[in-house]
């Protein structure tokens, strides 16, 4: 596949990337490293919670979120990071044993007004289950090399 | 922790302190965000960075980590003078989250987090919605991170 610059961006363009089955085992050992609080890590602690049940902490979810779209696209691409997220709408929870899978569309692409070897894109994206409900949502503004810049280095 | 009605917009909590050693910051991109700048120096050091600098992921996993273990810290206080424990959480989201500046390894942050609204919950009788900005600040005092979040905090029982 060719590597995809900043042009390689069109606005209102859908792709889905995944699935990734996510296991209780690694929900619990993300939690127990990062966020350790009984709805993430324990069943019978996590029913008595407003999650009703065990969970995938909404930090574990950005980081899944950000390995399926890093081996989705971002890794085959010119991607010079992101300067942050606008914003994450933690949904429905992220029970063991679904299988996810991530839906982007470019909202925008503009370039860089200081910077004449970057572009920046803004997507929008849910995170589904097999079923297509969304868990989670995510806007963010990504920076990508531009194809020109990198060909005249 | 306290009851919504308890907390006050302005309050500040000192959430805690993280060094960011070469390490972690390789096994943590290895796993969830494995691009060049945060697994390869040399890769790192032609890039626009610079020089291997942890995931924005990473910067934002520790500021959870150690605001659960600081409010486990209140939580202990407040049972060891027999008070009631206020449940929270889950949160909604956050929004308005910025990667000021790269961290870059054994760089240390300091995160704080300050309440900026608090509102009765109109779906969760018995709750409230408590929105705070946290700040993860390095050693030069340059600002590294920043979001908004909104987490349910239980409200005090009606007698």
């Amino acid at each position: 596949m060719p590597k995809l610059y900043w042009e390689d961006f069109a606005s209102g363009a859908v792709a889905v990337y995944g699935p990734r089955l996510v296991t209780r085992e690694e929900i619990v050992a993300f939690a127990s490293e990062f966020d350790p609080q009984p709805m993430h890590l324990d069943e019978m602690a996590a029913r008595d919670t407003m999650l009703g049940g065990l969970g995938a902490s909404g930090w574990h979810m950005c980081c899944l979120f950000m390995r399926i779209i890093a081996d989705g696209f971002i890794l085959n691409s010119s991607s010079m990071g992101a300067p942050g997220i606008e914003e994450v709408r933690w949904l429905a929870p992220l029970r063991p044993g679904t299988q996810i899978r991530v839906r982007s569309t470019v909202m925008e692409t503009r370039a860089s007004k200081n910077r004449p070897d970057m572009g920046l894109v803004k997507l929008a994206y849910e995170m589904i289950d097999e079923t297509g409900t969304p868990l989670m949502s995510l806007t963010n503004t990504q920076m990508f090399g531009r194809r020109k810049a990198e060909a005249a280095a | 922790m306290k009851y919504l009605e308890d907390i006050a917009v302005g309050e500040t909590y000192a959430v805690g302190r993280h060094t960011f050693e070469v390490d972690e910051i390789k096994a943590f991109a290895s796993r969830f965000d494995p691009q060049l700048f945060h697994v390869d120096e040399e890769a790192a050091a032609a890039s626009h960075f610079g020089a291997l600098c942890a995931s924005g992921w990473h910067t934002a996993a520790i500021w959870m980590r150690l605001m659960v273990d600081y409010r486990r810290r209140l939580m202990e206080q407040a049972r060891a003078r027999g008070e009631p424990v206020p449940s929270i959480g889950p949160a909604l989201g956050f929004r308005e989250l910025k990667w000021s500046k790269p961290v870059y390894v054994g760089d240390t942050i300091d995160y704080s987090s300050e309440v900026v609204e608090t509102r009765v919950s109109e779906s969760r009788p018995g709750f409230g919605l408590l929105t705070i900005r946290s700040r993860g600040v390095n050693q030069d005092g340059d600002e590294v991170l920043t979001f908004l979040s909104t987490t349910f905090v239980e409200r005090r029982p009606q007698q």
